[in-house]
């Protein structure tokens, strides 16, 4: 059995602590990353799925329990230091980009991801060329518009560019929250197949949330759901591909009961 | 004529000023009070610390510093303090008040007598205000080179990101905190550093001097918008001080029409909020349309 990346032990986030509307947004879960691991993470509004991110990304302090990398304790990591080995895109297209810099300029700040910043000179021009290939790949015409402010782009070219500067630098892990869901269906589609290409081609290792069932079904190598601040269902392999629509469906209709 | 030449030297000086401002409230987005209390800060130090026997020159670098200190503080209030930036740099500004007092031991201390960056054979060498429009020109030209220098660095860029948008300079692990304690401080030290040469070339610092600087350090960087619209980051650096110089101007023809010198501020402020209606008056009444067609010749 190959090691985990990344573990949670018995986490718990609570919140509203000692008042009556104390609850637990993440309720004693524990969930290992294995390497090339590309988990779709599926679940209804509240259930956790942003608070799980938020865990993993260091945005929230967990109440209790252990958050490990390579079986190194990380628990009280600060979101800035966790950049090193994580990256994350963002639901909204105004997230991910600073809109009054180009797109060069955003690719450049992303490539020294999690790295110290000094007073070199950026060096703009001469990463040009690479920019040019890699923003080819993402076949929407984002590498014809590289000194162009982002604030400009449409939100599928915004949305994808987010995705190239996410993994330009290969992140350990790479989190991806719902980053299609503001686009219309087609580029939806699009930018979905691309990341689709990109994550299996560079075997990255990929948490994905999604609200479709179908793409957490057609993507990746595991699968989970979450519900109530807990993984309730946890599948991955054979048993994940052989999974029907139908039987994921009437899951979800037994924990809305 | 030599009305024009000072209006320019103290154009170019305030410059700094302005420049300082932009660091602040155009890169990274925040409205930075402190500025009113550290303009007369920079002045009240450098006077001070050529009355302690120190060179003209050393006296503006301590100004500067001490400039920091204060935007730092500021920094520290809002990074770590959680205090919204208006009111940290509020507080900042009136304790400035206080700190000011101590510095000089008295509201305003005059120059006479003493030396100061001014006073030396070349400068004086120069026909009437050719002495401050050299002396602005040589320091306006180094914080404007430098300035743009470092935002061209690796680190400028996360300080850029960080004002355009700070939640994914977080994402990509840039110390948004640091960002903005440095952002800060730097741009108080240049705005005290403007207070320093202000001080040298009227020949005394006044507590006092602070109020309305905003207001004209935004007039200028307004003014340079208004004027040359889209423009890349190190051009629109450029155009403050132009802006500062055109502000100037503005004043000199107010005076012109019989306002004195107590009238500056409310001045200040009208000239500040019609070029900042500038855009909503553009779209009423198609202003840069008009005055495009009026200069282009008729077909």
């Amino acid at each position: 059995m190959t090691e985990p990346i990344f573990e949670l032990r018995d986490v718990v986030v609570t919140v509203n602590q000692g008042t009556p509307e104390e609850i637990n947004i993440m309720d004693h879960v524990n969930f290992a990353i294995y390497p090339g691991d590309f988990i779709t993470i599926l679940g209804s509004n509240g259930a956790g799925k942003s608070t799980l991110f938020n865990v993993v990304g260091g945005n929230i302090h967990v109440t209790s329990g252990q958050i490990l990398l390579h079986g190194k304790d990380i628990t009280n990591m600060s979101v800035e230091r966790r950049t090193h080995f994580l990256s994350r895109v963002f639901q909204d297209p105004k997230m991910g980009t600073a809109p009054r810099m180009t797109v060069a300029e955003n690719l450049l700040l992303s490539m020294k991801r999690g790295q110290r910043r000094g007073f070199g000179p950026r060096h703009l021009k001469q990463n040009m060329g690479k920019f040019k290939e890699i923003t080819a790949v993402m076949n929407n015409g984002l590498e014809e518009r590289l000194n162009t402010a982002t604030g400009k782009l449409s939100g599928g070219q915004r949305q994808a560019l987010s995705f190239l500067m996410a993994t330009i630098k290969r992140p350990e892990i790479l989190l991806l929250d719902e980053h299609t869901a503001a686009l219309d269906p087609q580029t939806s589609q699009e930018l979905m197949n691309a990341t689709n290409d990109q994550i299996t081609r560079n075997h990255l290792t990929c948490l994905m949330i999604t609200h479709h069932l179908d793409d957490a079904l057609k993507y990746g190598n595991r699968l989970i759901v979450l519900d109530n601040g807990k993984i309730t269902y946890d599948i991955a392999g054979d048993e994940k591909d052989n999974l029907t629509k139908e039987e994921l469906l009437s899951f979800f209709n037994e924990i809305e009961e | 004529m030599s009305i024009i030449v000072s209006a320019i030297g103290q154009g170019l000086t305030w410059g700094i000023v302005g420049i300082g401002l932009f660091l602040t409230f155009r890169i990274l987005d925040f409205p930075d009070m402190t500025v009113e209390g550290t303009f007369p800060m920079g002045a009240a130090a450098c006077v001070a610390a050529i009355y302690h026997g120190f060179s003209p020159l050393t006296a503006t670098i301590i100004a500067f510093a001490v400039g920091m200190l204060a935007g730092f503080v500021t920094g520290i209030l809002y990074t770590k303090g959680h205090i919204p930036v208006l009111l940290a740099g509020i507080l900042v500004m009136t304790a400035a008040y206080s700190v000011n007092f101590r510095i000089m031991n008295r509201a305003n201390l005059s120059l006479y007598g003493k030396p100061s960056m001014l006073k030396n054979s070349f400068l004086e060498s120069l026909p009437p205000y050719f002495d401050s429009v050299t002396l602005g020109l040589i320091f306006v030209t180094v914080v404007t080179v430098l300035i743009i220098y470092f935002l061209q660095t690796n680190l400028g860029q996360a300080f850029i990101a960080t004002g355009d948008n700070p939640t994914m300079a977080r994402s990509l692990g840039i110390s948004t905190d640091g960002m903005q304690i440095m952002g800060l401080s730097v741009s108080n030290g240049l705005i005290a550093l403007g207070g320093a040469l202000v001080a040298q070339n009227n020949g005394f610092a006044d507590v006092n001097s602070g109020i309305g600087v905003i207001v004209v350090a935004l007039a200028s960087i307004i003014i340079g918008e208004v004027i040359f619209g889209d423009l890349t980051m190190n051009e629109r650096l450029i155009a403050v001080t132009i802006g500062s110089i055109l502000y100037r101007f503005v004043i000199l023809i107010v005076l012109k029409l019989g306002f004195n010198a107590n009238d500056l501020n409310l001045i200040s402020a009208i000239v500040l909020a019609l070029f900042m209606m500038f855009p909503v008056f553009e779209k009423r009444f198609r202003l840069r349309h008009t005055f495009t067609r009026g200069l282009s010749s008729h077909d």
